[in-house]
């Protein structure tokens, strides 16, 4: 008999229940020899860190926008004065200089738009016509030509609304087509399902850049003879197109998840597909997959950093635009490249939040 | 079949269109297209090669360059952000608390920022803060950092590394055996032994005592410290290095994250009973979360290999000569935007669908098998 050979061993003593702060920390920080040497290197790198990072962007920092004193500063402190020097133009682009409060007004109505769209009682009709409201008071305040306003053309549009623009309106494009594409791969009709599926697969093989080239350099070539469009439009169409293909499969995989129970008592109360598909599958489908779609969104608001390599400038772009032809201020890059770190890392990181806040809350409803 | 006809009649029609304007516009531009360009001389250099390239090489030769250039910064890449991704990800069930909250903050800080925005930083940072070659950084004077590139030693084939191979091979044959024995006896006694550091020894003394029988140290190509420059040895140039760092330290934040939701989706039942049958912490990890997890990581991690892949597309913006930066230029001196584009796409669709195949076989075999 093999079992024989099994010795038990003895117990271990039962869990201590405990709380308040000290047997945490001794829990969390000071539980054996190995976490209690953890605990003390990781304390003293940071304590390093910290303080050489404190020096360097507080202590010995150059914060007035004076290209001799931060050059002075260079190597010891940084020099936040590239920041105050040039955040126009990084923000802005070359957006003319004396009609900036319009790309200002527009950024801020658009991101309003989105925080209102972000909170659920707000989920009506209304918020449709909101969104027509501000996209047209957006593009009529970035062009104008209209009211007295000074044509701009979109060429000279840059920076932080180029950015928020670009992502917004591919996710508003690429919705309804995922939507589309992610019905048409899971339907019986073979014809249908393998374009769906060539799509899909096409578009997820390739690097975005790619899509990119596509819109900026061969997509004049697509259209009749003396048509031309717009080269903003041209990469929103490939930007929303590629984020298409993405968007179809997360929301492919909340379909799904829909029990067949439910689309046989839909077809039982006598629904037809699309009644059923709208009204029982899809908000099912959505509800089940929303956290994913908004690592979807963060992921297409990261995404338009790519067109400044088609040339358009966005906020990366935007920088470069500031920075590259001055030679008084270009080795303050860095300094400029955190001031924008922190402008993505600043939505990316609220979009995070606000996923991983609508997560517990479908669990919350759902345990009910 | 109404709707499949109308649909298939769309496609065709769009595509037919599509085909038909591009024709025409390349007709009445005057534009020539076709792939008889790759066979001309491509004119241009560049800056690594890893098979010898020059000028009057053909522009086919000089897009081979790139696709193995992709290749070499994504096969490395895969296996660096695998290490890093998968120790992140398991330190974030660490008991000691300051180590959750480091690896959670690195996850949250490198995933929330764009990856071109990261890519520019390194490499602003290789060629701005790191000393000129005059004065490289080295270590123990064997490898140098420095704009310049990081160069390190290499052997030169002899006996004594033929010997060293040969003992790696006999203790990595003996590893195994000793992890196979050490398998049958777990399962007839419930004994363990060490699987790891077994081996892990094994093939340490057998390279050794093969090295040695060669007559180690054998002969290496060390670099070497010139007025200028740092010569010899082999070297990576700073391009490489920023590409290769922007690439893992982003994808290891998304491999920590599919780690973290494997784990966790593995049933705290799971754990308790295990740790009810008295299995240490080390043993309910190794013994019934991870081959549990496995199954649920190993189907993102794929996606992640494969973004890492075309990610390494954004070496164009700090001038690695990858395959879509060299087939950008190649477009703008030949102006065969389709033929270069459509060269693009064929690579990574290559490499996407190859990759993708792998890991379904993969995938089938850590699969549930049910019975």
């Amino acid at each position: 008999m093999v079992v024989d050979r099994f010795h038990p061993i003895a117990p271990r003593p039962a869990p201590v229940p405990a709380r308040g702060w000290l047997p945490w920390l001794r829990q969390n920080l000071f539980s054996d020899w190995r976490s209690t040497i953890a605990t003390v290197a990781l304390l003293a790198v940071a304590f390093c860190l910290l303080r050489d990072v404190a020096q360097w962007a507080m202590v010995h920092a150059v914060f007035a926008p004076d290209a001799g004193a931060c050059q002075a500063a260079r190597g010891v402190g940084a020099c936040w004065g590239v920041v105050a020097e040039k955040y126009r133009l990084i923000l802005f682009g070359r957006y003319p200089f004396d009609q900036q409060w319009r790309p200002e007004v527009a950024t801020a109505l658009m991101l309003a738009a989105l925080v209102v769209s972000c909170i659920h009682r707000f989920w009506r009709p209304w918020l449709a016509a909101l969104w027509a409201l501000v996209l047209a008071t957006f593009f009529a305040l970035m062009g104008g030509g209209m009211v007295g306003l000074a044509p701009v053309r979109t060429d000279l549009w840059g920076g932080l609304p180029l950015t928020v623009m670009l992502a917004t309106l591919a996710i508003f494009l690429a919705f309804p087509i995922a939507i589309l594409v992610a019905l048409g791969r899971r339907s019986g009709l073979p014809a249908i399902s393998v374009a769906c599926i060539v799509y899909i697969e096409l578009v997820r093989g390739v690097p975005l850049i790619s899509v990119l080239f596509l819109a900026s350099f061969m997509f004049p070539l697509f259209l009749p003879q003396g048509m031309t469009v717009d080269v903003l439009v041209r990469v929103l169409i490939g930007i929303a197109l590629f984020a298409a293909a993405y968007m179809a499969e997360i929301i492919r995989g909340g379909l799904q998840a829909v029990p067949r129970g439910q689309l046989e008592a839909a077809a039982t109360l006598g629904l037809g597909y699309w009644q059923t598909q709208v009204k029982i599958v899809l908000p099912q489908a959505l509800a089940t997959v929303l956290p994913s779609l908004m690592n979807n969104f963060i992921a297409i608001f990261k995404d338009t950093s790519l067109v400044t390599i088609v040339s358009l400038y966005e906020l990366t772009g935007a920088l470069g635009l500031a920075l590259n032809s001055d030679v008084e201020w270009r080795p303050f890059k860095i300094e400029a490249y955190l001031f924008i770190t922190a402008i993505y890392f600043g939505f990316c990181f609220a979009m995070s939040r606000y996923s991983l806040w609508v997560e517990r809350r479908l669990d919350a409803i759902r345990s009910r | 079949m109404l709707y499949q006809a109308v649909a298939l009649l769309v496609i065709g029609l769009a595509v037919w269109l599509l085909v038909h304007n591009t024709h025409e516009n390349l007709r009445g531009r005057g534009i020539q297209s076709g792939f008889d360009f790759l066979g001309a001389a491509a004119g241009f250099d560049i800056g690594e090669t890893p098979i010898p390239f020059s000028p009057a090489d053909s522009y086919a030769r000089a897009i081979w360059i790139g696709v193995l250039n992709t290749l070499r910064v994504a096969l490395i890449g895969i296996l660096l952000t695998t290490v890093v991704g998968v120790l992140i990800g398991i330190g974030r069930f660490s008991r000691n608390a300051l180590v959750r909250a480091l690896c959670s903050s690195y996850v949250e800080v490198f995933r929330n920022v764009p990856l071109l925005l990261q890519l520019l930083m390194w490499y602003l940072l290789f060629v701005e803060v790191l000393p000129p070659p005059q004065a490289a950084w080295q270590v123990a004077g064997l490898i140098y950092l420095s704009k310049g590139g990081l160069a390190f030693p290499v052997p030169v084939w002899g006996a004594a590394h033929l010997w060293g191979l040969a003992g790696v091979l006999t203790g990595l044959a003996a590893g195994w055996g000793w992890r196979r024995w050490a398998q049958r006896q777990f399962e007839l006694t419930g004994e363990e032994r060490d699987r790891v550091w077994v081996p892990v020894l094994a093939v340490l003394l057998c390279a050794a005592v093969g090295a040695w029988l060669g007559g180690a140290p054998g002969e290496w190509q060390v670099p070497e410290q010139l007025p200028f420059a740092v010569d010899g040895g082999a070297s990576a140039t700073p391009e490489f290095l920023a590409l290769l760092l922007g690439l893992v330290l982003y994808t290891a934040a998304f491999v920590a994250e599919v780690v973290r939701g494997g784990i966790q989706s593995v049933g705290r039942g799971q754990v308790e009973a295990a740790g009810a049958l008295g299995l240490s912490h080390r043993q309910q990890m190794r013994l019934v979360v991870l081959p549990q997890a496995l199954r649920v990581i190993v189907p993102p991690l794929t996606n992640q290999y494969l973004n890492l892949t075309k990610n390494s597309s954004l070496a164009v913006a700090i001038g690695y000569p990858d395959v879509v930066s060299i087939a950008n230029t190649t477009l703008n001196q030949s102006g065969r935007a389709v033929e270069c584009i459509a060269i693009i796409m064929v690579v990574y669709l290559t490499t996407s669908l190859t990759t993708s195949a792998f890991m379904n076989v993969y995938n089938r075999r850590v699969a549930i098998k049910e019975r």
